[in-house]
């Protein structure tokens, strides 16, 4: 069992012959990824990643040949929106995007017209999705993961890759390893994966990793104290990072007293999930609720 | 990116908010000029982007142009929150009968574009959520209809807006709307927006902060940035594509992915140092970038020594180490570095560092007392 990507993702990536999303595309076939099209506007016909991947035109007569499953995104932030509206408006159930630097009004948009349409969007600006030993879908690296039965999110990329190589090195495997995008709009929140992993039958453990802004890691708090029995741990970045760099006066209202490491930390204690000092404490807070 | 208020005010009036616009100057004459063409009692208000420039004595007022050269002269050259003030806006005066509060923000939790509006303006929208949250509205837009009249009357009726006034508040929530859509703004405050004791209704101050991401489109707006309120670190790193926040400790710090730079700074601190720096280098980062950032540290001098902690990930470690062998000898100033590389390739670049006598480090924790007992010794040991 996994969640999102597993052995039945039939991938597709748009961007598949772009600088970026041709050495990842080949890490992901090298994982054992399915990777069943690849779609560059302009190069319909020919073929990528050493003609093992057929390239089309649009996104739409890809799914047709191929019947792809999910898409996974690497073109350019001025043309990556498009890119997502296409993707979902071929009827992909899952969208993975890794561009950064999308602008924020843009991403409403797509945001709005995928929810309604059903659509998954992990990302922006994220690593994407690993089912270790299964499918890797985005960027981060196959080499750190050991199969186990952790799942873990995370808005963070390389924080992401630190917690996760200091799970495998203490000899505690991962089943799914999800992460979310550290933009102001993401498709996919702490809860909505929290919710996945909790469901789960494979996952006994669940790793959160946020980060200081915004309040979905007390969303997820209050979703951990409600619905989630299985053992937890955290980490949450930015203890000492200035306060108000990024944020004008209307935004320290969104998060009212929430948004610190501080509270995020404290909410999740209150919810009951062991909160580490350093991501190399994640582990042995995992056995210590008993996860072995 | 934030924008300075007559910048602010600029694009507003171009959305049609009324305002009393005023003139900019740089120098006391100039600002007694612009006092003598408006006529009447100015208000003399530093430009800076940090906050309290009211209580810092940055905002003055002048009853005459000799008395406005008097409070420019005051003004200029004051420091603010570390900031030197060397523009002003000159502005009439107004009698305030009225101040409301009144905003759209980007609102990450409700996925929309939020009004914010409260009849208790002219004070800090923080202060109003902490003492009387209920005197707040928030309002956000749905993204498929934007802002309809209903909405414009739902905020005016909460702020107890005058009749004769409605139609004058429209144009003020209608242009501030226009201005965030069209600057893609993270951010368009107007506060106060005042009623005059002659009944008329006027922005007093404002502030517009732009989304980063959708500046590129916005080449009129790139042009507007203050190059005198970034620390001139911050204006070599965001040209050299390095994302660099200065503080006050003696760690700099270089790491690759925002998160796990943060993580760092909390880490140096958690062994008890201090960082001198938020740094992510970003992506697939070269020796020449690596350069750049080992400049760029080393340029403060509260420097002591430097935590490198780089997550190859498929990046390869041994490359990365040959950059930062190869950028240390270009440096001018000599302070113990401790380097951390993980992931591919990880052996190779540590016997890479080790050859070049740079102190290595297996894990991060390691890692941060080594640069914290680094930077504790002597400057240049190691």
């Amino acid at each position: 069992m996994s969640i999102l990507v597993g052995r039945d993702t039939r991938l597709l990536v748009q961007g598949i012959t772009g600088r970026e999303g041709e050495f990842h595309s080949h890490a992901m076939l090298d994982y054992g990824t399915q990777i069943v099209a690849g779609v560059t506007p302009g190069k319909g016909g020919q073929s990528a990643l050493d003609y093992r991947v057929p390239v089309y035109d649009t996104v739409v007569e890809a799914v047709a040949q191929t019947g792809a499953n999910a898409s996974c995104i690497f073109v350019p932030a001025a043309f990556a929106p498009d890119a997502m509206l296409e993707a979902a408006d071929a009827g992909l159930p899952l969208v993975i995007c890794i561009t950064e630097g999308i602008p924020a009004l843009d991403m409403l948009r797509v945001y709005h017209v995928l929810r309604a349409k059903g659509v998954r969007l992990i990302g922006p600006n994220c690593p994407g999705a690993t089912t270790v030993g299964e499918a890797k879908v985005g960027i981060i690296p196959g080499t750190i993961h050991r199969p186990g039965p952790v799942g873990l999110v995370s808005r963070s990329g390389t924080l992401t890759y630190e917690v996760v190589q200091a799970m495998t090195d203490a000899g505690l495997g991962q089943t799914t390893c999800v992460g979310i995008g550290g933009d102001p709009i993401v498709g996919t929140s702490f809860v909505d994966v929290l919710d996945l992993l909790n469901r789960d039958p494979a996952t006994e453990a669940i790793v959160l990793i946020g980060e200081i802004g915004g309040e979905d890691e007390e969303r997820a708090a209050a979703f951990c104290a409600a619905e989630v029995r299985k053992p937890m741990a955290a980490f949450i970045a930015g203890r000492t990072a200035p306060p108000g760099r990024r944020m004008g006066h209307a935004g320290a209202i969104i998060s009212g007293g929430a948004g610190t490491a501080e509270s995020k930390r404290a909410a999740l204690e209150a919810a009951g999930v062991r909160v580490a000092d350093s991501p190399s404490r994640i582990p042995s807070l995992l056995r210590e609720a008993g996860v072995r | 990116m934030k924008l300075q208020e007559y910048r602010s005010k600029e694009i507003l009036a171009r959305h049609g908010v009324p305002l009393l616009a005023g003139e900019v100057a740089t120098t006391p004459e100039e600002a007694r000029g612009a006092a003598a063409r408006i006529g009447g009692p100015v208000v003399v208000k530093a430009q800076v982007l940090v906050g309290g420039r009211g209580k810092a004595g940055g905002v003055k007022l002048a009853a005459t142009p000799a008395e406005a050269e008097q409070r420019a002269r005051e003004i200029l050259g004051l420091d603010i929150k570390g900031v030197t003030v060397r523009t002003l806006l000159v502005a009439p005066a107004a009698d305030i009968a009225k101040e409301y509060y009144l905003a759209l923000i980007l609102d990450r939790a409700a996925k929309a574009v939020t009004i914010i509006a409260s009849a208790e303006g002219g004070v800090e929208i923080e202060e109003t959520a902490r003492t009387s949250p209920e005197a707040i509205l928030r309002l956000p837009l749905d993204p498929l209809i934007g802002l309809q009249e209903f909405g414009v009357r739902r905020v005016g009726f909460f702020l107890g807006i005058p009749a004769e006034l409605r139609r004058d508040f429209a144009s003020v929530l209608r242009g501030l709307t226009d201005a965030f859509f069209g600057t893609d703004a993270d951010l368009a405050e107007i506060n106060p927006l005042v009623v005059t004791q002659t009944g008329e209704l006027l922005a007093l101050d404002a502030k517009i902060v732009l989304d980063d991401s959708a500046l590129p489109r916005h080449p009129e707006l790139e042009a507007m940035r203050d190059l005198n309120e970034e620390e001139p670190a911050e204006t070599a790193a965001r040209e050299a594509g390095i994302s660099f926040i200065k503080l006050d400790g003696t760690i700099g710090c270089m790491v690759n992915g925002a998160g796990l730079a943060m993580t760092t700074m909390d880490l140096v601190k958690l062994a008890g140092g201090e960082p001198a720096n938020f740094l992510d280098i970003g992506g697939g980062a070269k020796a020449d970038r690596v350069a750049a950032a080992f400049r760029i540290i080393l340029d403060d001098p509260n420097v002591r020594a430097i935590l490198v902690n780089i997550f190859g990930g498929i990046t390869r470690g041994d490359e990365v180490a040959h950059g930062i062998v190869e950028a240390r000898s270009t440096l001018e100033r000599e302070v113990p570095m401790v380097v951390r590389i993980v992931g591919t390739n990880a052996a190779q670049a540590a016997e890479i560092l080790r050859q070049a006598n740079l102190i290595t480090a297996e894990s991060l924790d390691d890692a941060a007392a080594k640069a914290v007992a680094a930077a504790s010794g002597a400057p240049g040991s190691a």
